[in-house]
């Protein structure tokens, strides 16, 4: 019979420790929205589980001079609640309270959302638009990548096995530079992203692109940066033309699958869509700053 | 009293009461199916397949057996070989063999998530880990999932004894095609040459689960003495203790099924998956057995209603009169005979006068789980095809809507195309007060557009019993038979207080086992508040009569000189003698001295079922990029006969509606190659959610039923049966793209968007 061991470590090297020896396969517990899910159906059966959120750090948010640090495992709900790091950060942050309910909102969190590794994490575009950065511990100390190189195909992560995600950083944002993050989902809330696009831009005062990162969700293996489609919008303001060269480049950058929640064409057009609705709410946050 | 006009001197029947159920419901204290324990209780769990069909060669239980903890395994070797036989239990077709191979495969399984056995175990996950040690040997076999694939010849025949029933001649050999109706009047040759425009569809709509929050549950004793007891959400404990009865070899009188509240039904449960089988592994274990399925069971194993093909060809003149329609409906049943073709072959023109009509309808086995009844069985299907299509035709002709179906509309002394003449309906003053409704003003900007779409469903009557008790306060306790999936223990109270003239919170309505209420048909075709609503009237109307009986003896008068009114009993007039008037609870205190207890029962078998009609029309908004649609407003009418509580019957309305457009926009069952179900959860089988929709305005309209003593008519089935059509028709009003498959998902949608070029 199935009878895995839990541990709550309440240090760093504690828990790395117990990654690090554990016999069998071991996960990382955060919010355990996904975890708990798939191992009630079977689909994930670690024999170790490690529950990081009483470690120091994993949990809450602190406005640094490198950036917003933000625990872990620290639950949408608070990150929501966090006026500094929503007014810096609304894309980010609107992104991870889309993930399931309020109740679901209670725990899960950006950890859990981008080491789940599916493709249409709501979470992961915003944060990796945003150029936020992961803090991994482990037992040759701690080491920072963008998220980004997270995620390396479907399930799985470039996190060794006695590795876990710390915190993240999300750098400040400073001047005209604002963010956004829509997804389509077939309801209005509850539901997985069939397409999710992240958008962050920095402007001049004329209102022209002057730096620009486009992240496509659900479209891909993984999370994708799509460097055509920043580029499409670099040097230009938001017109016609230069939206249409945006919708191009995010289609083109498209390599989804066709399965029971949206076909390629389905994806690929959407992907186009979402870039301009997304790039639209980016710019003008952008502008209005 | 029992003067339906007089509605103004009704004092209960059209009030709003709190429902005597509800704050158990909302702090959550109510008792549903897998709530009950019994002393020694264990747990059981089911073994699935996970082919769509397959050959059963052999089961090995030996390691399952010798997990510690688990208490017994079963399989088809340990359940009656049951001989064929037709049902008459439960709603809808069902033959007692294809129900007990359905909770238990016999030789051969035919979908995936079909019972191959069951164990019970000390504790759940000891059940689970030894339901992972049976070992199954299968042969695969070639499926067919598809009901247009399944009746192709060299199609993966299921059954080698099923044989088309209703053709001529008499077919020679076995078929996935179970049976063939067909309702006809007129001459449609002659209907057809008579029209100015014909309008010739093929629409397709996808199976849809009832999708009750609560999964099936029971708990379930077989005793050393052969005393059964289950306690289980269902929508009949009787059709539960039947079924139980014969698919083990039971004695009626040995056991007792024990209502437990029910977390939705929709017909859903209307039949048994897990009772059997709790009692067979109790049997075997000697204990009490709680069974439970997850969400993922629900979908792979139980309902769901079926998906199918629609055929219409419809004929009409330039000012819109219908000279003639045609309708094939081609049902899935699952894995055994059975779908509702029938009734959707008789509802589908039911709103309308034609003279010249046919309805086709065809029964086909594929390899998917049995369907059951959801909500007017067949009905929303068929209707999706002819509601969509009048809807062109009205849009070819350059008619509105509701003129087109107000020309057409059947009305009292119309003979339905299944039999009948309609008497007592309000299919006409549902159109009439759907045109006059604000929502038929409103304003619609770009991409956005209105449908509208009617409905039938027939209601029904039948079997119930109640029965009466006055406390000795003047309280009363009022048993039903008939579990509450609607709201039903509060109308049933406010029947008897209305009667008695008295506050309906005296009255405490119950839900009886078998043992403690006479038989009651299942809750299903909208017959509670119609027949058990007559049999509460019938017992309150003896108690009244007992009542006065007793005033009489009291003041020492003949009983026909003692009038009821407002809970006391008078001296009718003034040669009956100067009484000061004797209330309930008087009376009551007085019970033992007049006679004892004063108790009464009502026992009918209904008739007279008034069938409802509804009119709906939906205002969506489409995005033209994505293909999403959003339901901006939604109007739906119906003919209620008499609402005797107005909340539930609106909850009633847009329930039904909800389901309604779930069906329409997003709800599907999505198979892999193989054969398995893909999207066995509630993540990936899309119901709306509460953010998806506007405030649905249930408009009551109230034509009485005179055979019911307030003149209700059954009202949850109506509602279900319009939306996808009044979805489909306001689509096309503001995109001009005709959806003729459902569900209308984003993907489909963009897609036809696109292909249209608009």
């Amino acid at each position: 019979m199935y009878s895995p061991t839990y541990a709550a470590p309440t240090t760093v090297d504690e828990a790395v420790g117990l990654l690090a020896n554990a016999s069998g396969s071991a996960r990382v517990l955060s919010g355990g929205t996904d975890l708990i899910i798939q191992m009630r159906s079977g689909r994930l059966r670690p024999q170790t589980i490690v529950d990081i959120k009483n470690i120091a750090g994993t949990i809450g948010i602190r406005e640094e001079a490198d950036g917003w640090h933000v625990g872990a495992a620290t639950p949408g709900a608070e990150i929501g609640e966090n006026a500094g790091l929503c007014a810096a950060w609304p894309g980010v942050t609107e992104a991870v309270q889309l993930i399931g309910s309020t109740q679901v909102q209670g725990r899960a969190s950006f950890a859990g959302n981008l080491c789940n590794a599916s493709p249409a994490g709501d979470s992961v575009p915003g944060l990796v638009a945003a150029g936020a950065k992961a803090v991994i511990a482990g037992k040759n100390g701690k080491r920072t990548i963008p998220v980004e190189q997270v995620p390396v195909s479907p399930g799985r992560t470039s996190l060794a096995a006695d590795e876990f995600i710390y915190e993240f950083i999300i750098p400040k944002s400073s001047g005209k530079t604002a963010d956004a993050y829509l997804r389509f989902i077939p309801r209005t809330e509850m539901d997985i992203a069939v397409v999710g696009c992240g958008v962050c831009v920095t402007l001049d005062n004329n209102g022209v692109c002057t730096a620009a990162k486009v992240s496509l969700g659900a479209v891909a293996p993984t999370v994708l940066v799509v460097d055509a489609a920043a580029k499409a919008l670099i040097g230009n303001k938001l017109d016609d033309a230069t939206l249409a060269k945006l919708d191009a480049a995010a289609q083109a950058a498209c390599n989804p699958i066709s399965d029971k929640r949206g076909t390629i064409e389905f994806r690929t057009k959407v992907a186009g869509v979402l870039a301009r609705r997304t790039a639209a709410i980016a710019f003008s946050r952008a502008a209005a700053r | 009293m029992n003067d339906i006009s007089l509605k103004d001197a009704l004092k209960v029947v059209g009030t709003r009461p709190v429902r005597p159920d509800g704050v158990d419901k909302v702090v959550g204290r109510a008792q549903f199916g897998g709530d009950a324990t019994m002393p020694g209780m264990i747990f059981g769990a089911t073994v699935r397949s996970p082919h769509a069909h397959a050959r059963i060669k052999k089961i090995n239980t030996a390691k399952a057996e010798a997990l510690k903890g688990v208490k017994a395994v079963i399989t088809a070797a340990d359940m009656p070989e049951i001989v064929s036989e037709e049902a008459f239990v439960g709603e809808g077709p069902m033959n007692f063999r294809d129900l007990s191979n359905n909770l238990m495969a016999r030789d051969k399984v035919l979908y995936d998530g079909h019972v191959v056995a069951a164990v019970a175990a000390s504790s759940m996950s000891i059940a689970k880990a030894a339901a992972e040690l049976v070992e199954v040997e299968y042969e695969v076999l070639p499926h067919v999932i598809d009901e247009i694939e399944a009746m192709a010849d060299g199609a993966p025949v299921l059954h080698d004894d099923v044989f088309t029933a209703g053709v001529d001649p008499k077919p020679t050999k076995p078929s996935n095609v179970a049976k063939r109706v067909e309702f006809a009047k007129g001459d449609l040759a002659a209907g057809f040459a008579a029209a100015d425009k014909i309008i010739e569809r093929t629409y397709k709509t996808a199976p849809v689960h009832q999708a009750y929050i609560e999964p099936h549950a029971c708990i379930a004793a077989y005793n050393a003495d052969g005393q059964c007891t289950v306690i289980c959400s269902s929508q009949g404990q009787f059709m539960v203790r039947a079924y139980c009865a014969k698919l083990l070899g039971i004695d009626i009188s040995d056991i007792r099924v024990v209502p437990a509240e029910i977390g939705g039904g929709f017909g859903g449960k209307t039949l048994v998956y897990l009772e059997p089988l709790a009692l067979a592994l109790s049997r075997k274990a000697g204990r009490p057995v709680r069974m439970v399925m997850d969400r993922v069971d629900v979908f792979r194993g139980t309902g769901p209603t079926s998906g199918g093909t629609v055929k219409v060809k419809l004929g009409a003149k330039k000012d819109g009169t219908i000279t003639a329609a045609d309708a094939e409906i081609i049902l899935q049943a699952g894995a055994y005979p059975g779908s509702p073709m029938g009734p959707a072959a008789m509802c589908c023109w039911a709103m309308y006068d034609i003279p010249n009509a046919r309805a086709v309808g065809v029964d086909v086995v594929s390899n998917r789980p049995k369907v059951a009844a959801y909500r007017a069985p067949g009905a929303p299907i068929s209707t999706f095809g002819t509601e969509s299509a009048v809807d062109e035709m009205a849009r070819e002709l350059g008619l509105d809507p509701i003129e087109m179906r107000l020309k057409n509309a059947a009305k009292n002394g119309t003979k339905a195309l299944y039999g009948p003449t309609f008497q007592n309906i309000g299919y006409v003053e549902t159109l009439e007060a759907a045109k006059a409704h604000p929502n038929l003003q409103a304003k619609l900007g770009p991409n956005q557009g209105r449908g509208v779409a009617t409905g039938f469903w027939f209601n029904i009557g039948g079997e119930s019993s109640a029965s009466l008790a006055v406390n000795e306060d003047g309280t009363l306790v009022l048993v039903s038979g008939s579990p509450d999936i609607g709201g039903s223990r509060a109308s049933m109270a406010m029947m008897a207080a209305e009667i008695l003239g008295i506050e309906v919170e005296h009255i405490r309505p119950i839900v009886g086992d078998t043992a403690s209420v006479g038989f009651t048909f299942l809750t299903g075709g909208s017959r509670v508040t119609f027949a058990t609503g007559m049999a509460v009237c019938e017992a309150t109307n003896e108690v009244v009569k007992q009542l006065r009986g007793r005033a009489a003896k009291i003041w020492e008068i003949d009983v026909e000189a003692v009038e009821w009114r407002d809970g006391s009993a008078y001296p009718a007039g003034d040669n009956a003698g100067k009484f000061e008037p004797l209330s309930l609870a008087d009376i009551a205190a007085k019970a033992a001295r007049t006679g004892g207890p004063i108790t009464a029962k009502g026992a009918v078998n209904a008739q007279g079922a008034g069938p409802g009609f509804g009119t709906h029309v939906v205002d969506v908004e489409v995005d033209p990029e994505t293909g999403h649609v959003k339901v901006l407003r939604y109007t739906a009418v119906q003919d209620v006969g008499r609402a005797i509580h107005p909340s539930y019957v609106e909850g009633q309305i847009q329930g039904g509606t909800v389901q309604g457009i779930g069906w329409a926009l997003n709800e599907e069952y999505i198979y892999t190659k193989d054969g398995r179900l893909d999207n066995a959860s509630f993540l990936d089988y899309r119901v709306p959610v509460a953010s998806d929709l506007p405030a649905i305005d249930a408009v009551l309209v109230e034509v009485p039923n005179p055979r019911h003593p307030f003149g209700a008519k059954g009202v949850g089935e109506v509602p279900i049966v319009p939306p996808m059509a009044a979805v489909a028709n306001a689509i096309c009003a503001a995109t001009g793209v005709r959806m003729t498959s459902l569900p209308m998902s984003p993907p489909k949608l963009k897609a036809a968007i696109d292909a249209a070029g608009k």
